[in-house]
């Protein structure tokens, strides 16, 4: 019998093995791989700034509470606007769907909060939201965000996925230090609506705390 | 030598995993039932400022549950039923004992610094596989030493054919490595630029639907290659060898080998039902995940009919009840599952408390139950000492077996309450309630959860402190129990 013979051959055993178990990702993922890549028309990757943010978003894990995919059924658009398109995600590495909703989702937050909001929110998200079961994240104020790790994902991600980022993105450190003062710009916008002296000044003297990063990636998901 | 001559089997290796075992396994119950406690009681998040709060926390759970415990029971029983079921003894090669111990001290020290990793918030952030890049080339190491220690005890068997067990952990091997190598794809932007920002960062190969496909072709099958193949495995050896009963089926043991092998990666796309992943996928994988039941079942139906005519010991050996109590849990949770695949069902379940309570009955009813057994079975030819205390055990097993009831019993009331509220309109078709109104009514689930947390980790303690109990004081064995595992 077949088996028999298998059971006694561990190479081929495992050979089968490997077959077996390889057809679901080969007929299920990779023939969409190129369509579901495509970004929608027009659409511009993130600023560095915003990068920044997103990674402070990964760094104190929103995604483990908050996800950022809404689903087309009414009741969810009602909520927080229209259903989410692949397109919209094609710059996303890695995706923050998220699997879990402890919290709203956010993948259009950017429509219907602000930064003042988001500035008090995250320092008492109970004052803000009564019940609320969220935890403050104070840290984020003073806590210096990584924007050159930013500028160093844009230039990767331009080079090997050809994400379109403006020739000025170059892998040297001089091109991180010429771009630099354009971050510091987005930074400073961000700050001049936010309350938080110590924020104020750190942005004032050429850093970016958490927040105004964390702040700037959320007020972009639209 | 003659064939039948017992083997003197060398365990120093299983005894070592099986430590690092009880330890990972405190420390994912503890995170776990601290950050339960903190979707409850939400002041206790900051006690330790930024490293104390929910989301620092949860991956450190997760992780640890994956990587640290169930991946180390996995090593442990891969060491003792390994050279039993080959009939081949580790101390032959010394090859293979090098390998071995080189692959446990890289194991402990590189999930120490994982975990430290996830603290600092150094995480990729794709789920159950956060760990940065230079923690998935450990991984990989480690992955291949065992792989290798694995190949090499079978290269060396006496016995021909292959065990059930065999099947189960070689597929577990083949699986994760293939997973594991696929999803955490990624490219470091400190080499990518002239050395510019952060060394752990690195971005993913792939990016938006395609990065979710290969996260939940991942993230599905690390649970199918890590939480299933292995446990089944155990149980195909630790059953019989505790009960004295043959298998019942061998032709049932093939049918769900490989249906469970082909069927089980289709399913990964239920994860991501009405997301933007084409139609067709997110159809295959509701179905796919129907046909599941078929080979999950299978395994769960050929475990409880293995005691055909013994159910007596049942009533009198509690470590029978707790694997036929984790073939109980299999079965509910691989029938849990399908069911939250189905369109319908997924629309509420989705990103609910639901979520969270299957994953549960199946890991703390089926996966840490058949571990502990296992170990129970272990121990005392490990140690050559009889267990501590039956009664202990006793106990332990009605604790932890109502703390599982009272967790998926409050999630599963939790996550339809949820689901439901997010949808609820009133008569003019507005949404009836604000996000907040669908938290604070979980409170009271969320304090049973902890309870049940609380509980069920004080069921782990006793567990270990049985085996601690068992390995410095309990009474000595002269010859190796053949089958009934003696405790006192």
């Amino acid at each position: 019998m077949f088996f028999h013979w298998l059971e006694k051959n561990p190479f081929f055993f495992a050979a089968a093995i490997s077959i077996v178990i390889s057809f679901a990702g080969l007929i299920e993922i990779v023939p969409n791989f190129a369509k579901a890549a495509k970004p929608l028309v027009g659409m511009e990757p993130r600023t560095v700034l915003e990068l920044a943010g997103k990674n402070v978003y990964m760094k104190d894990n929103c995604q483990s509470c908050h996800s950022q995919m809404i689903r087309p059924f009414k009741s969810e658009t009602d909520r927080y606007g229209d259903y989410s398109l692949s397109g919209e995600y094609a710059y996303d590495r890695p995706f923050l769907w998220g699997s879990k909703r402890t919290g709203p989702d956010l993948h259009r937050i950017g429509n219907y909060r602000s930064t003042d909001w988001h500035e008090n929110h995250m320092l008492a998200p109970a004052d803000i939201v009564p019940g609320s079961i969220m935890p403050a994240y104070k840290h984020q104020f003073t806590n210096i965000a990584d924007i050159e790790t930013a500028y160093a994902e844009a230039v990767t991600v331009k080079n090997a996925f050809h994400t379109p980022y403006g020739p000025e993105f170059k892998r040297t450190r001089a091109a991180w230090d010429a771009h630099r003062p354009k971050v510091l710009d987005d930074a400073k916008a961000i700050a001049a609506d936010m309350k938080n002296k110590d924020v104020k000044e750190a942005v004032a003297n050429g850093q970016v705390p958490e927040i105004v990063a964390l702040i700037a990636y959320l007020n972009s998901l639209k | 030598m003659q064939s039948n001559a017992a083997l003197e089997y060398d365990y120093s290796l299983a005894k070592k995993f099986t430590f690092l075992t009880i330890l990972f396994g405190f420390l994912a119950m503890l995170v776990g039932t601290l950050i339960a406690a903190q979707m409850a009681f939400p002041e206790l998040n900051y006690l330790i400022g930024e490293y104390g709060t929910f989301s620092r926390l949860r991956p450190i759970h997760t992780n640890t549950a994956v990587f640290g415990f169930t991946v180390s029971g996995i090593f442990a029983t891969w060491f003792y039923v390994g050279q039993r079921v080959l009939k081949v003894s580790m101390a032959e090669s010394k090859f293979l004992m090098v390998i071995g111990n080189i692959q446990f001290w890289i194991y402990f020290v590189g999930a120490l610094l994982a975990t430290i990793s996830l603290l600092f918030g150094i995480s990729s952030s794709k789920e159950y596989a956060q760990y940065q890049w230079p923690f998935d080339l450990v991984v990989v190491v480690i992955w291949v030493l065992w792989g290798v220690g694995m190949m090499g005890l079978i290269g060396i068997r006496r016995e021909k054919a292959l065990y059930i067990s065999v099947w189960y952990y070689l597929a577990c091997f083949l699986g994760i490595a293939m997973l594991y190598l696929f999803n955490n794809m990624a490219i470091p932007t400190y080499f990518a630029t002239e050395g510019l920002g952060s060394i752990f960062h690195s971005v993913s190969f792939y990016a938006g639907t395609n990065d979710a496909l290969v996260q939940w072709w991942y993230g599905h099958n690390a649970v199918a290659f890590g939480f299933t193949v292995p446990i089944v495995g155990m149980i195909y050896y630790f059953l019989p060898k505790e009960s004295g009963q043959a298998i019942y089926s061998y032709k049932l043991s093939l049918l769900s080998f490989w249906g469970l092998m082909f069927v089980y990666l289709w399913a990964g796309s239920h994860h991501l039902l009405w997301s933007t992943v084409p139609d067709w996928m997110q159809t295959m994988g509701s179905a796919f995940s129907i046909v599941l039941i078929l080979p999950s079942w299978g395994s769960a139906i050929n475990m409880l009919l293995t005691m055909k005519g013994e159910w007596n010991q049942l009533t009198d050996n509690p470590l029978i009840k707790f694997m036929v109590l984790a073939s109980t849990f299999y079965m509910l949770s691989t029938i849990e599952g399908p069911i939250q695949a189905i369109r319908s069902v997924n629309a509420i379940a989705h990103f609910t408390d639901w979520i969270p309570g299957h994953v549960h009955d199946g890991v703390l009813g089926w996966v840490v139950f058949m571990i502990m057994a296992a170990i129970f079975h272990m121990a005392p030819r490990m140690f050559k000492r009889e267990i501590y205390s039956k009664k202990l055990m006793e106990a332990q097993f009605w604790l932890q077996t109502i703390a599982v009831v009272l967790y998926f019993t409050s999630m599963w009331i939790a996550g339809i309450t949820q689901g439901m509220m997010w949808r609820a309109v009133d008569e003019y078709g507005n949404l009836m309630y604000s996000f907040i109104d669908t938290v604070t009514v979980l409170h009271p689930y969320y304090t049973i959860r902890t309870l049940s947390g609380v509980m069920y980790l004080l069921g782990f303690m006793m567990f270990a402190y049985n085996i601690y109990k068992t390995m410095t004081s309990g009474r000595q064995l002269t010859e190796e129990p053949q089958f009934r595992t003696p405790m006192a």
